[in-house]
């Protein structure tokens, strides 16, 4: 095993970079933060949609984001990857096509955990804002949001870990990313299939494992130093938003 | 592209493949939830035992199971796991169907551990002096659960397993890379059969969706016939 590590590390890593497109690790660690940075602006937008007063705004939202979510990120992942290039006229490549599928997987999702972090702010808040002046949007951005997003920020950092787990589907569209790479490992040293994905679980799970800490962490931090505290109702509505697969 | 061709999802030999496709889902969905559900009691039993050993074990399994992507679950098992097994036993799973061996494997494993969670925080909901007062009136650690525990449990527990389950539906696609002709793979080979993707994927968002979307009105209709009792 160690002769294993010693000769495929730095593939294992990077993929062909700096001799050809960055892959491994890095790729699947750099495409999970980019679709989550991404995704954050959909998931606000799509979130404050989900309670806006209007219902023309609230009802297609809310079936958009029941359509998503019913169906598996594979799916997406598939109408996007044989979809783009009818639109947009050109062959899209695999990197852009499961950046695309994520941001709106996440979008979705994060947008369930903005809903659940506002609705939690105690409506005093808001009614306070109101009182003192401020439009809905002002409201919103001056003195929810601020505090809505630090309750969220656990649940941010655990959506980042599903984000990781999710670029593995990449594999199934060829992208280069860490299960790809341990595949084409696997089938040049091809007798050593249970060391070689063996080692691919531990990768995923000490860097999973150590952000899911971190999101824990921030929990215990947020529950000893908050200045207004969220009502218990949003805690357990934001934990029972599961990740997906 | 063209038209959108409705037919081709009528009848015919596609229409055969997505159904098959289907039916394959639904099993596997079905089979591993079977299998999922008590190992994910046992599981969350251990993470509440009395004993720290059996609580450390409990939580290895989830949190070594839940940090790694299905995806590498499902390799593991397929490419992995059997080359372990001795000769005989190998040669007997590769005669049989061992693709869907694998992934009912690798999705009990990866469900348990997510469901065993879910039941471990619907049985911590129950005050503690409900536990207490079974010990003191003398029954053991295992009658007490199952007698008061677990089934004021179930109410509380019953939603998020159900959830559980609805992502366990859509996990069965995943399935696909391991070479299982389930739903998504049977779309993906009508695809490249008749470059139809539209119809193909349209039929396994629909197939789906459905599913998902009865599930969810399950888990609304117990909600609103069974809400949970706060003590």
């Amino acid at each position: 095993m160690i002769e294993l590590v010693q000769t495929y590390w730095v593939y294992f890593l990077v993929g062909q970079y700096p001799n050809g497109p960055l892959g491994g690790l890095a790729l699947t660690v750099l495409l999970a933060a980019l679709a989550l940075v991404l995704a954050l602006p959909l998931g606000v937008v799509l979130g404050l949609a989900r309670i806006s007063p209007f219902r023309t705004i609230r009802w297609p939202v809310t079936v958009i984001v029941y359509v998503v979510r019913g169906v598996p990120l594979l799916m997406v992942i598939f109408w996007a990857y044989f979809f783009l290039p009818s639109v947009t006229g050109h062959k899209t490549e695999q990197f852009s096509t499961m950046l695309i599928a994520l941001v709106l997987f996440d979008g979705v999702y994060l947008a369930e955990i903005v809903r659940a972090g506002i609705l939690g702010i105690p409506r005093g808040q808001f009614e306070c804002a109101r009182s003192l002046g401020l439009g809905y949007w002002r409201t919103m951005r001056l003195v929810i949001l601020p505090q809505a997003l630090r309750h969220m920020l656990p649940s941010l950092v655990n959506q980042f870990v599903a984000t990781i787990k999710e670029t593995s589907l990449g594999y199934i569209i060829g992208l280069t990313e860490v299960s790809f790479i341990a595949a084409q490992i696997n089938t040049q040293v091809f007798t050593r299939a249970p060391e070689v994905y063996g080692l691919l679980a531990l990768t995923y799970f000490v860097l999973c494992f150590g952000l899911s800490r971190v999101a824990y962490g921030l929990e215990q931090r947020l529950v000893r130093g908050s200045p207004v505290r969220p009502a218990a109702s949003t805690v357990t509505a934001v934990q029972s938003l599961k990740a997906p697969a | 592209m063209g038209t959108f061709d409705i037919a081709l999802l009528l009848s015919g030999q596609y229409h055969d493949w997505l159904l098959r496709g289907l039916v394959l889902s639904l099993q596997i969905a079905a089979t591993t939830w079977v299998l999922a559900v008590p190992l994910a009691i046992v599981i969350a039993l251990l993470r509440l035992a009395p004993l720290a050993a059996l609580r450390a074990a409990g939580t290895v399994y989830v949190e070594g199971i839940r940090n790694v992507p299905l995806l590498a679950h499902l390799l593991f098992w397929y490419f992995g796991a059997p080359e372990l097994l001795p000769e005989g036993l190998k040669q007997w799973l590769y005669a049989g169907n061992v693709e869907v061996v694998s992934a009912v494997v690798a999705l009990t494993l990866y469900t348990a551990a997510y469901m065993a969670e879910d039941i471990r925080s619907g049985i911590r909901a129950i005050p503690v002096v409900q536990f207490e007062a079974a010990r003191a009136l003398g029954f053991g650690f295992l009658a007490t659960m199952r007698r008061v525990i677990l089934p004021q449990a179930l109410r509380v527990t019953v939603p998020p397993l159900i959830s559980q389950t609805l992502n366990l539906w859509k996990d069965t696609s995943i399935a696909t890379v391991i070479g299982v002709a389930e739903l998504m793979y049977q779309a993906a080979k009508v695809e490249s059969a008749t470059f139809r993707s539209a119809e193909a994927f349209a039929f396994a968002t629909a197939a789906y969706l459905t599913v998902s979307l009865a599930i969810t009105g399950l888990a609304a209709w117990y909600h609103h016939h069974y809400p949970a009792r706060t003590a």
